[in-house]
Formats: structure tokens, sequence, C-alpha cells
């Protein structure tokens, strides 16, 4: 059967957080930031390489991190670091079975159980402490 | 645009319109969509509406349906963007003016509204949903085999799957994906294992540990968020994890 | 190897290295802070920081579990974008090797500097 055929909704549904809720929003988001940070970690580590070109090389690699832009690059790279590692433990409890309620006989209007308050409280302090962790983030980058 | 008024007459029905999706894979190539004016009362649900304009003005727009009470699980739908049972979707709940109805997403269409099934049902077959042991309750010297009220509520919830197919539908795995195994079928393997009659649970679980098994849940929780029985797959694919990751006997 | 792997061995490895990931680089961070953030990166504090053995050895640690978790989760968001045989022995393959060369590259900064070949 060809692709087409089987209907699937896509990379675009996929992607898309606005229908199902914050637990949505927080498995994009997850995503995002996963991959921003791979693409982070292999930077961090050719950029760091420069060390060995010597002082001078590694002058000018600080030069380029020291600007508005590098502050801004690494600013979202700790909100990203932090959300995905705050997110991350979350998930990782809810995988277990940790927090996501108890079998019962389902009532109307039947509100699911697994899409608890305590896992939507877990999404927003993600996003709450990784916004914080970047306003740290610049005050020392600024700051000094 | 079509008009019609005989879903329900009086003056307290309001009007919608109704957009139908249209695609027939032999010839088209896109979908399209006909729309209908419809008169609705509060308690009009989407398929009598559907079936309104079958009778009055299409009678070739195709859809599954059968029980008309969310029973069967035939009627599945994307309803104004989001996957639902039509039998069980009031048109006064939607809060919209206009309800756009379209083919489940993750099903491939076999004309308008009405989906294949074979899919789901090869996934939820291959998940072994039924008792597994040795003896049988016919041959055995016990009558039955004897379960505790506490037992049952520990599976009876995932019991009362309609493999309706929503949950595959909304999954964002499903979206991409086409080898997952899927919401639908993992809650079914998670209802046998949670069994206390059943034996088979080693045997479920390698058939979930694949590549494209449990591991691609990742607990966005869509597929419980559209049930309409109440099963919350995302609680029992969980559970089902914790056997693999050791959290659970 | 990595396609016969079982799925739940793989992902608890990726679990792991996330766990063992998540307090190493808080170290990492912390050692930036204590020391003062500019003042940190200067270059003799950083060739001072790469000799200490213990650090560095930190270092080449946090490169392994990131270089295993963040491959791992390339892989698993490739596998779903588009499925076929030949594509996801390529993927599971590509991403090892991609895994092993950024290690191999970044122990190599390590090792160098550590030995003052610099």
């Amino acid at each position: 059967m060809e692709p087409r055929d089987e209907n699937k909704e896509g990379i675009g549904g996929m992607v898309n957080p606005r229908r199902y809720g914050v637990e949505r929003v927080a498995y994009l988001l997850m995503r995002l930031s996963g991959l921003g940070l791979l693409a982070y970690f292999i930077g961090h580590i050719y950029e760091t390489s420069s060390i060995l070109k010597g002082e001078v090389g590694w002058a000018e690699f600080l030069e380029l991190t020291q600007t508005n832009e590098g502050h801004a690059v690494l600013a979202i790279v700790i909100g990203m670091c932090v959300f995905h590692t705050v997110n991350g433990i979350r998930v990782m409890l809810g995988h277990g079975g940790v927090g996501v309620g108890k079998p019962a006989r389902p009532d109307y209007p039947y509100i699911p159980a697994s899409q608890n308050s305590r896992h939507k409280m877990g999404i927003y302090s993600a996003i709450v402490l990784a916004a914080i962790a970047m306003l740290y983030g610049l005050a020392v980058m600024y700051g000094e | 645009m079509a008009q019609v008024s005989s879903v329900a007459e009086g003056k307290t029905s309001k009007s919608i319109t109704l957009r139908i999706a249209r695609f027939n894979p032999e010839h088209d190539h896109e979908k399209k969509f006909m729309e209908f004016n419809l008169q609705y009362e509060r308690w009009t649900t989407v398929l009598e509406a559907i079936l309104d304009v079958k009778k009055h003005f299409d009678h070739s727009v195709a859809v599954r349906y059968s029980c008309r009470q969310a029973t069967c699980g035939s009627c599945g739908m994307i309803i104004n963007g989001k996957p639902r049972l039509a039998c069980f979707t009031k048109i006064s709940e939607l809060d919209s003016d206009v309800v756009t109805v379209e083919p489940m997403n993750n099903f491939p269409i076999i004309r308008d509204l009405a989906v294949r099934f074979e899919r789901l049902f090869d996934t939820h077959h291959k998940v072994k949903p039924y008792l597994i042991r040795d003896d049988s309750e016919i041959t055995s010297n016990e009558k039955e085999f004897l379960q505790s009220p506490e037992e049952l509520e520990n599976y009876i919830q995932f019991a009362n799957c309609i493999k309706c197919g929503l949950c595959n539908s909304a999954c964002p795995t499903m979206a991409t994906d086409s080898s997952f195994i899927g919401p639908q079928a993992l809650a079914q393997a998670y209802r046998y294992v949670a069994d206390s009659r059943d034996k088979g649970k080693d045997s479920r679980l390698k058939i979930i540990d694949d590549s494209h098994g449990i591991w691609r849940c990742h607990f966005a929780g869509s597929c419980s968020q559209v049930c309409p029985k109440g099963v919350d797959p995302a609680m029992g694919i969980q559970f089902l994890r914790g056997y693999l990751l050791g959290f659970r006997s | 190897m990595v396609n016969k792997m079982r799925e739940s061995i793989i992902m608890k490895i990726h679990y792991g290295t996330a766990l063992a990931a998540v307090a190493l680089v808080a170290v990492h961070i912390l050692m930036r802070l204590t020391q003062g953030f500019a003042e940190s990166l200067e270059y003799a504090n950083v060739i001072a920081n790469y000799q200490f053995l213990p650090y560095a050895g930190m270092l080449e640690i946090i490169l392994i579990l990131l270089s295993i978790h963040g491959f791992n989760g390339l892989r698993v968001i490739l596998l779903e974008l588009k499925q076929g045989r030949a594509y996801e022995k390529a993927v599971s393959y590509g991403c090892v090797a991609a895994m092993i060369g950024l290690i191999a590259y970044g122990s190599r900064t390590i090792f160098m500097v550590n030995m003052g070949m610099v």
C-alpha cells in the first residue's frame, strides 16, 4: 500500500500542539528541545576543540560566544536543557506507572486519570523553571 | 449549498452548516467538502445530521454506523478537528456554527467518512486478546477460573474498549509511524496482562518490546483524551511499560 | 548488534544515561558558576580543568552519556518519521556511527589537553 493511501496525519499532525491540551505541547517541546540540545552538544564538542589551537584559537572561539547572539543562543540552550530535564523526569516517572492514577470503572464524562493535575503541574513547572533558568543565565552572562 | 429542516422542526431549533469531506480513492486526488445548512435541536447528534443529509440531499455520502449509542464503535470520524464518535457527539456541545466532518486520520479511506479497520484489527490480534493458559474452564476440575472483585478492578476499565479507533487516530506516533502497534492494541495487551486468570504476560511483553512497539509511546495522552468509553489507554500503556522496566512483576 | 538488541534494553540505557548525565552536567555547570562564569572560561583555567584528572574523567563520561542518549533520541525520532527495512537499518547504524564519531572527536580534545599536548 502506498503511504498516501494510509491517510496518515503526517508530521503536521504530529507537531500540532493545539488540539489535545498541555500534554501535547510538552510532547512537542520535548522533541524540539531534544533535537536542539543534540545540535548544541555537537557544536559544543566542536567549539571546545579550539583549545587545541592554543590561547589564540581559544580566544577567537570565546569572542564568538560573547556576543548578544551568542548569549541569546546560550540562554535558549539553558531553557531547553532545564525543560528537557524536568519534563524528562516527569515522563520517566509516568513511563514507570508513577502518578498515572489507578484503574477504576469509568464514569461519564470520562476524564482520563492519567491526564491528571500532578502531571500537568509537572509540565507547567518544567516551563516555569526553564524560564527562570534562562533569566538567571542571562543575568550571569551579562553580569560579568 | 443545500438546506434541510427535517432533523427537527420547531421554535427551539437552530441552524448549522455541516461540511462533509468527500473522497473516493479510486478517482479523487484530494478531499473536497460539501456544505449543507441544517436545523438541529439541543439533542441532535452529528450522526443524525449526516443521516439527514443522506436522506434528503445526497444518499451517496459514505458513512459507517450501527448502534447509534456509542457501543459498536463504527462511526468514529474527525469532527471539528478531533476524533469523536458521531453518534456520541451532540452538535450543541461543539459550540460552533460550522461542523466539519472528515474521515479518521491514520486509517486508509474507503470512501468519504468510512475508513478501513484491517490494521487496527491486525494489531489487536497481534497482542493475543484472549486468556492464555494451559488448562481451560471446560476441562478443568473447577467449574470456572476464580477471580476476586479486587482483581477484576485491575483490568475492567480496559475491557470497555469498543475498537472504534479514535485513540489510534489521535496518537502523534501513529501520525507518521505506519508500523507502530498503536494505543488500542497496547491498552488491550495490558487488559489481559492485568487479568489474574491470564498466564500469557511474557509472550505479550515480547511482542510489544519491539522497535515499533510500546517504546514508541511518549505519554502524550491524546489517546486517553479522545476515548469515548473512558478506557484511558495512556494509563494502561504506562503500567504495561512498568513490567518491562522492572517496576511491576 | 543495535538491530538485534531488544528495545527495552536500549530504552533502559536511554533512561540510565539521562539520569547520570543530569547529575554530571549539573556538576559541570556548577564548576563554571563557582569559579565565576567569565573567569572559568579563561584559557589558563580551562587548561587547568582539563589537566585535573577527575574533572577530565567526568567530561569523558558526560561525553559518552550524552552521545548515547542524544543519538538514541535522534534514532527514535527518525524511526517514527519513516519506515522500511533499509531505512531503519541505515538510521540505526548511522546513529551508532555518529555516536562513535562524536565520542572519538571529543575524547581526542580531552586526552590531548589532559596530557599537555597543546
